[in-house]
This record gives C-alpha cells, sequence and structure tokens, in this order.
C-alpha cells in the first residue's frame, strides 16, 4: 500500500486512456505525457501502459507502507527518496516507511511515477484513468487528497539488474521549454489560407493560463481563415492534440477533451511530440511545423520500439547499460564548437567531451 | 460524395456531408455497421457524428495508406449491407412543477398552453444523430419547431441528471449534474449514465428516442428502482 501524505496541486491516476466509449460522449482521458508514463513502466517492468500516478507542478509526497519498486519519468519535479535527492529515469526500490516526496517542478510540469506490478485504483469501463468530470477512475474518480491510500496490484522488491534500470535525459524524446512541435494537417486544413498555414509555422506561440488536461490555449500569430468560413464546422470527432482554432488562436485539445466539438481544426500535433506539449508550463513557448502522416506515424513507432527494445535489454543484465549509452542524447553542455584559421584555410571544429 | 480526411497520426475522419440531415446521418448509421463487422485489426474504435465518423487506429498495427483504402473499399459495400431498423428507446418524463421550471416559459414565448407543449414534444420519433459534450449527452433530430426557445440568459450553475431541455430548435437530456442553459421542461427518472452498469450509457448513435409523459407516482417508482438501490449499496 501506499499513502498520499501531502496531495500535490492535482494528482491523478492515469493509463493509456479509456478506449472504446468515445462514441457515447465518454473522453478518452489518460496520461499526458504517453511517453514519460510507458517510459517509467518499462523501467520497473510493466507493461508500457500500466496505471501510473500523474503529478502536476508541484508533486505529492508518497509513503511506502511497503516496500516496492518504482521510477520517475517525465518533467523532473525534484524527487526525493527520504530526503535524498534521486533522478529521473530510473529504478528505484523503496523499503517499507519509506517517503517519495516530488517539491517542485524545475522543468517540465508533470511527472510519471510507475510502481512495478501497478496500483489497484478503480478500473471503470476498461481503463484505471482518472475522469474527474464523470467521477471515474483513480481514487473514486477525483484528484487524490491528504491521507488517500492505494493498493499495490503485485508487489514488487526488487528487480532484475537494478543498476542498469536507467536512461539519460532526453532519451526518446527531448524536452524542451521551448520545443518545435510537429503537427499534421487536417482534417479542415482546407478552411485556413495558405498566408494562415505559414504564419502557424513562423512564430512562437506562447501558452496562456488557460490550460488544464482539457486543452491547452496558446498566444501568438492569428491564423487566417478563408474568407467563406465562420470558424465553425458541424459537429466531427476530436483527437488527442487537436488543433482547435476560435477566434484566429490555437486551442491544443488535450487528455480530458470532449469526443466532438464544432470548432475548425487545423491540424493535430503528432503522438511523438504530444509529450513535449504536455510538459510545458504557462509562459513557455513553442513553434509548430507541418509534417506528412506517414513521417508522423514512423516518428511515433521509432519511440515505441526504442521502448520495446529497452525492455528486451533490460531483462539482459549485461548490455543494458550499453543500451542507454548507445541511446543516450547529444549532451549540449559538453559540445563545443571552434572556428579555426589557419592562415587562409578556416576550420569549424566541434569538441564532444565524452565522460 | 466520400472523403477520408486525416484527423491525427493516430485517426482518419470519413466524411459524408458538411449538413445536418437525415440522409448523411442515416449514410454514417450504416457505415458505422458496416466499418464494425469488417473488425479490421488495429482499429481502437469508431465514433459516428452528424456527418462523419472519426476512426481511431493504432498505426503500430495498420499504417495510414492501408487503413485508408480499407476504409474507401468499405464504402462499396453500404449498399449491400442490411441495415436494422432503428432501435427505439421511450423515455419517461414527468413535465412541468419543479421537474421542468421553464415548462410555462416555452408555452408562453410560443403562445401556447403547458399541456400543449408537452403533446409537441412528447409526440415525435426524435433521431439520435449523435452523443456527444458529456458523457451520454444526445443531439436529437426531429424537434417540432412550434416549441423552440432561445437558450437561458444566464445559465443554471446546476441542473439534475435526467433534466430534459429545450435550446433553440435542438431537445435533449443532461446525463449528468451538470451547469447548463437548455430550458428545462421535465426530468426522466432514467439513469442515462452509470459507470457502475454493465452498459454504462442508456442511448446509443443511430437510435430512435420519444419522450412519453409520466405522473409523480410513475417518476418516484422508477426513480426508486433506478437510483434507490444503487445508493442503498454504497
Amino acid at each position: 500500500m501506499i499513502t498520499f501524505v501531502k496531495r500535490g496541486i492535482l494528482t491523478t491516476i492515469q493509463d493509456a486512456g479509456r478506449k472504446g466509449f468515445q462514441r457515447f460522449g465518454m473522453p478518452a482521458a489518460g496520461a499526458m505525457d504517453q511517453f514519460a508514463m510507458k517510459l517509467a513502466n518499462v523501467l520497473v517492468g510493466n507493461a508500457p501502459d500500466t496505471e501510473v500516478v500523474e503529478a502536476t507542478i508541484i508533486g505529492p509526497s508518497i509513503l511506502f507502507d511497503e516496500a516496492e519498486a518504482f521510477a520517475v519519468c517525465g518533467g523532473d519535479l525534484e524527487p526525493c527518496l527520504d530526503g535524498q535527492p534521486i533522478e529521473n529515469n530510473r529504478a528505484y526500490i523503496a523499503k517499507a516507511g519509506s517517503l517519495l516526496e516530488l517539491p517542485m517542478a524545475k522543468s517540465g510540469a508533470r511527472a510519471y511515477i510507475a510502481f512495478s506490478g501497478g496500483l489497484d485504483a478503480e478500473l471503470k469501463m476498461g481503463s484505471r484513468s482518472t475522469y474527474m468530470k464523470a467521477g471515474i477512475g483513480g481514487v473514486q474518480g477525483r484528484p487524490v487528497k491528504d491521507g488517500d491510500t492505494l493498493g499495490l496490484r503485485a508487489q514488487k522488491v526488487e528487480l532484475p539488474h537494478l543498476p542498469g534500470r536507467y536512461v539519460p535525459a532526453g532519451f526518446g524524446v527531448a524536452y524542451s521549454s521551448h520545443p518545435t512541435v510537429r503537427v499534421t494537417l487536417g482534417p479542415q486544413d482546407d478552411l485556413f489560407s495558405d498566408k494562415g498555414k505559414t504564419d502557424f509555422c513562423a512564430g512562437d506561440y506562447t501558452l496562456t493560463q488557460e490550460n488544464d488536461r482539457m486543452g491547452f490555449r496558446f498566444s501568438g500569430p492569428d491564423i487566417e481563415s478563408i474568407p467563406e468560413s465562420d470558424g465553425n464546422i458541424i459537429s466531427d470527432g476530436i483527437c488527442f492534440g487537436a488543433v482547435q482554432v476560435t477566434k484566429g488562436q490555437p486551442i491544443v485539445m488535450m487528455a480530458d477533451r470532449q469526443t466532438t466539438g464544432g470548432y475548425c481544426k487545423l491540424g493535430c500535433v503528432t503522438s511523438a511530440d504530444l509529450p513535449l506539449l504536455a510538459q510545458l508550463k504557462t509562459g513557455d513557448a513553442c513553434r509548430f511545423r507541418f509534417v506528412g502522416v506517414e513521417e508522423a506515424q514512423a516518428l511515433y513507432l521509432a519511440q515505441l520500439q526504442l521502448l520495446d527494445d529497452l525492455a528486451k535489454h533490460l531483462d539482459t543484465p549485461a548490455i543494458a547499460g550499453a543500451f542507454a549509452t548507445a541511446h543516450a542524447a547529444p549532451r549540449k553542455t559538453s559540445l563545443r564548437e571552434f572556428r579555426v584559421t589557419v592562415g587562409v584555410e578556416v576550420f569549424d571544429i566541434q569538441l564532444e567531451e565524452l565522460d | 460524395m466520400v472523403r477520408i480526411l486525416v484527423s491525427s497520426d493516430q485517426s482518419l475522419c470519413v466524411e459524408f456531408g458538411n449538413d445536418i440531415s437525415e440522409e448523411i446521418n442515416n449514410q454514417v448509421r450504416a457505415y458505422t455497421i458496416v466499418a464494425e463487422q469488417a473488425a479490421i485489426e488495429g482499429v481502437v474504435e469508431y465514433v459516428p457524428t452528424y456527418r462523419s465518423v472519426t476512426v481511431h487506429y493504432r498505426p503500430e498495427v495498420i499504417g495510414y495508406a492501408a487503413l485508408k483504402n480499407r476504409l474507401m473499399t468499405l464504402t462499396d459495400k453500404m449498399s449491400a449491407v442490411e441495415i436494422p431498423l432503428a432501435q427505439i428507446i421511450d423515455i419517461p418524463v414527468l413535465y412541468g412543477d419543479g421537474y421542468g421550471p421553464d415548462l410555462a416559459y416555452v408555452a408562453q414565448i410560443n403562445d401556447l398552453t403547458e399541456q400543449e407543449v408537452i403533446n409537441i414534444h412528447s409526440k415525435p420519433e426524435y433521431i439520435i444523430y449523435m452523443l456527444g459534450f458529456t458523457p451520454g449527452f444526445c443531439y436529437l433530430g426531429g424537434m417540432d419547431p412550434r416549441i423552440s426557445t432561445p437558450r437561458l440568459q444566464v445559465p443554471r450553475v446546476k441542473i439534475p441528471a435526467g433534466s430534459v431541455g429545450i435550446a433553440g430548435s435542438q431537445t435533449g437530456i443532461y446525463p449528468v449534474d451538470s451547469p447548463g442553459g437548455w430550458q428545462l421542461i421535465g426530468q426522466t427518472p432514467l439513469r442515462m449514465y452509470d459507470p457502475n452498469r454493465e452498459r454504462p450509457i442508456l442511448l446509443d448513435s443511430g437510435m430512435h428516442l420519444r419522450y412519453f409523459p409520466i405522473d409523480q407516482a410513475e417518476f418516484d417508482h422508477i426513480h426508486a428502482e433506478q437510483y434507490g438501490e444503487r445508493d442503498a449499496n454504497k
């Protein structure tokens, strides 16, 4: 069992989302950063879509009433175990009586805590995701409160090759507070002018205060419609990441979005880049760039493959560490660039410091 | 003409038109039935709306081009497949008084008696074009324009689940307690949404819906059946 000693700002239980009930108007919900959820699960030996704790900006303090393996991924909320700083993207074993704290977001917005074996959260319509408006899933369909407890579905106190259960920052997704986010066009891209589409990709869009699990409203260059469009359509389905445009400004529909809607949708943020968006905080900015749907799928499949490879390699201790090193994102801090002039010749030199 | 549009890298939109019409919605319903029968591997769910079907899928199982082709060939089968008659669902409604505080207003603005509003509202067989907005909220077609009424100027903060309302030329039922601006004319004791039920949401798109008036005693009886036992179990 775990106890939420402090609840944090908004702490919910989430998984891959509620599938199959959108035709009845039931929003999918699910983790905002699906990649971080999957990675945390893989590190502790779970199936990637197992339910996790989603912490937001100021995270919860969690008491382990029994020993349990866990991992934290996604945003850096400066996690501490029994007062000692611990790393994101690494599996740990908490002892009975240990306290995990996630005091404050240093970078990113949402951290995901996976517990080996999963959490005994409320299962409704095939998912344990909390959907607060309908009061279902998670802990009684609401954010956790101080003193809430949750059982572990299958307690695990040891994991094979624990030291190798680690990946460096940037594994799979290069998080940033100013990312470029790829978008596929459609389904109503023909209702926007060429100028509108060009402007959408030309400037910074800042995340306004109006951002929650349902949607992110951005502020930036106006997105021009064609003269024939009044911005409305006869309602159709809304996907995770859909870029709705109202009064020239984009709202990206997130995990708790409604299933259908009547605003024009210019495009949809790609599955591979939705994690980048999910980690933005109010005031962060991003840029948008269009890609084709097949390229978007290739990017997403590459992420899934990476997680799949990681899961396989974690079962084979000898190569686990080597795998992580091979997939480390280049560290910008260790890259230095020089320009050297020798006589009339100019050399551009990149020096990468390896540790 | 059918168009297959990209909604995201995990969904396609099969679009049959851009109007609210029975004809277009019939195509949506037929296509949804054909597509579900085809049981395409990798498709997660179909979301029918007024005029399109959004197909959510897993690109790791089926790619964009392959699925688009499959979905396009299914349009040819629509005429060949026998579409079952729409299921009719009857919704008991206690009109007026505390259950429909705006019935008098709807009557007054349309120059009708309250009884005439009830008769007109409970006569047609409505088509459930789609569900959306909140879990189980139905968008109905077929309301008699004689009882059309504009929305409230100031929405109510909390409307009880089961409330039956009118907004402009639309009528519908609030499936869960929610804020809203519809003119409330009555309430159904049926539980439209119950997450603990095997079928959590009573309605489905493509069904036909009829309202029929009931009295207080019938309301109390059905309400106790629908809510009472469940509440007693808590």
